[in-house]
């Protein structure tokens, strides 16, 4: 993570919290920049191949074809060592909040933390650094969980779910439909509300991607990722996606207990398919898009 | 005081503690019982408050479609078509297909909203934006989860779509008031798209009318 970013933006997040427009953009990614430049920033993660160091600010085709771009600079060597390295995990509900019960008294809120753990152990075997929103029995707000990952750059947001309905044995992948479109300011600065504006396609082809490992895995499930306007996606600045397992509703415990290691496996594959085509959208007045 | 009054008056108190103590479990059963009459909820309190539309008999019937969940697909909706006299006017139309909605199919499992669910109110804008104010029951007895919070929304969406045409977009409010998720996923902070097609009549700018939640029109569709 980027110290310089992370500043702006917690700044920003307490002027939400006032009333404010909560606004993410240029400002925050030339600070992190010059503070990588300067020496400030934390060693990217080592693991990363070599299509995923490679960044430039050119178009994303020469990055999907894993092209190093050749640039100079502070500027250019600081992105080369941005990319897809991290993944916040958000096993939602949580507190109070139990989510959806079964009537043999599954609780989604539990059952979201198991599948979380080993998510996060599958994916740091392959090298991505883990954020979860929780660890334990505490309900972090819609906006605080959305702010763990909009204080990263080059990290994807999954949030975990355990619906009441569907097939049991199934899993989805959630992506938000659509964002209104954004202002036509030029400060490059987009509204906390309208954070997933900017990720909408990102976030549609990880969704893919992770629901096609899903479907080989678990019969039933849906070939292609569905799209709805899930509440936690949409204040997130990060391809975001929900993955919703079938169901609280099972008689026995173990039937979801069985998934767990499928719905991991399913996911680590598919977030590094995903690696090497993250690119992080262009913002207004930013003057194009960052790629890998 | 002589030991003869004394006697009496021991006497008296005793009776009156008996006679208390045989009167207090049926007291405490009375201040239960008309604790119970006045203790109602403001969602009460409001139903008996909404005027009782009249019933619709002279209009005419026409099919309309509604939109329950699919038995056969899972996560999918199925359009069904039913009679119903239905008004002209685009307010009272999406009221009285709505609660028709809101009553249920036949078939409980194709049902996408909660039974105990009411129509409170609705709105709609000259602008085409309509707003449906739906009884707490909605949020709190619907299925959590995001398909099943999906399908809901859907639901009403597509038989607005499909029966209103003068509804462009769609905002739920929850016992009139904004929430951030219906149920824990599904975001209703938004308006939802309805119809994207022009209409041809401008929308009529409606009264705030308020329908009876209790009045739900009699279903018997058949799948199609």
């Amino acid at each position: 993570m980027e110290e310089g970013s992370f500043g702006i933006l917690l700044d920003v997040r307490i002027a939400e919290k006032t009333g404010a427009k909560f606004f993410i953009g240029l400002c925050s990614a030339t600070l992190a920049m010059v503070g990588i430049a300067a020496g400030w920033a934390k060693p990217q993660n080592s693991s990363a191949s070599p299509t995923q160091g490679a960044q430039s600010t050119n178009s994303a085709a020469s990055s999907a074809a894993g092209t190093p771009q050749t640039s100079s600079g502070a500027e250019s060597s600081a992105m080369r060592r941005a990319g897809l390295n991290m993944v916040v995990l958000d096993p939602a509900h949580g507190g109070t909040d139990l989510g959806a019960r079964g009537t043999e008294g599954i609780r989604e809120s539990e059952v979201v933390l198991q599948f979380a753990a080993a998510v996060r152990k599958a994916l740091e075997a392959q090298g991505f650094q883990v954020v979860m929103t929780r660890d334990g029995n505490e309900n972090p707000s819609f906006d605080d969980r959305s702010g763990r990952a909009n204080a990263q750059r080059g990290a994807v947001f999954i949030t975990l779910h355990v619906g009441s309905t569907g097939l049991a044995g199934t899993a989805r992948v959630y992506v938000t439909p659509e964002v209104p479109p954004l202002t036509t300011d030029t400060t490059g600065m987009i509204p906390w509300d309208r954070a997933q504006g900017p990720f909408v396609v990102l976030s549609h082809r990880l969704g893919d991607l992770v629901q096609m490992e899903l479907a080989k895995r678990f019969k039933g499930s849906p070939d292609a990722v569905q799209a709805a306007p899930v509440r936690q996606l949409r204040t997130t600045a990060a391809p975001a996606i929900a993955v919703e397992i079938s169901s609280v509703s099972v008689k026995d415990r173990a039937q979801l207990d069985r998934m767990v290691p499928g719905v991991a496996e399913a996911i680590v594959h598919g977030v590094a398919a995903f690696r090497p085509s993250y690119v992080i959208p262009s913002l207004p007045g930013s003057g194009g898009g960052i790629q890998p | 005081m002589s030991p003869k009054w004394r006697v009496w008056l021991g006497g008296g108190l005793l009776a009156l503690v008996i006679a208390a103590a045989l009167y207090f479990p049926a007291l405490r059963q009375q201040v239960d019982k008309a604790a119970q009459l006045t203790e109602k909820t403001a969602e009460q309190a409001r139903r008996e408050l909404v005027p009782i539309a009249p019933a619709r008999s002279g209009e005419p019937r026409v099919k309309v479609k509604m939109f329950w969940g699919s038995t056969s697909t899972e996560g999918a909706l199925t359009p069904v078509t039913v009679e119903l006299p239905l008004s002209s006017d685009p307010v009272l139309r999406a009221k009285e297909i709505l609660n028709t909605l809101l009553a249920g199919p036949v078939d409980p499992d194709a049902r996408t909203l909660p039974p105990d669910a009411a129509l409170l109110a609705f709105y709609l804008l000259p602008d085409g934006t309509a707003v449906a104010d739906f009884s707490e029951a909605l949020g709190t007895s619907i299925p959590s989860g995001i398909q099943s919070e999906q399908l809901a929304v859907d639901s009403i969406a597509r038989t607005l779509e499909a029966n209103v045409p003068q509804v462009q977009r769609l905002k739920i409010l929850i016992h009139g008031q904004e929430v951030d998720t219906l149920a824990g996923h599904l975001d209703l902070t938004q308006m939802f798209r309805v119809n994207t097609r022009p209409v041809a009549a401008p929308a009529a700018i409606a009264a705030p009318a308020a329908v009876a939640p209790t009045q739900k029109s009699p279903t018997a569709p058949g799948k199609k």
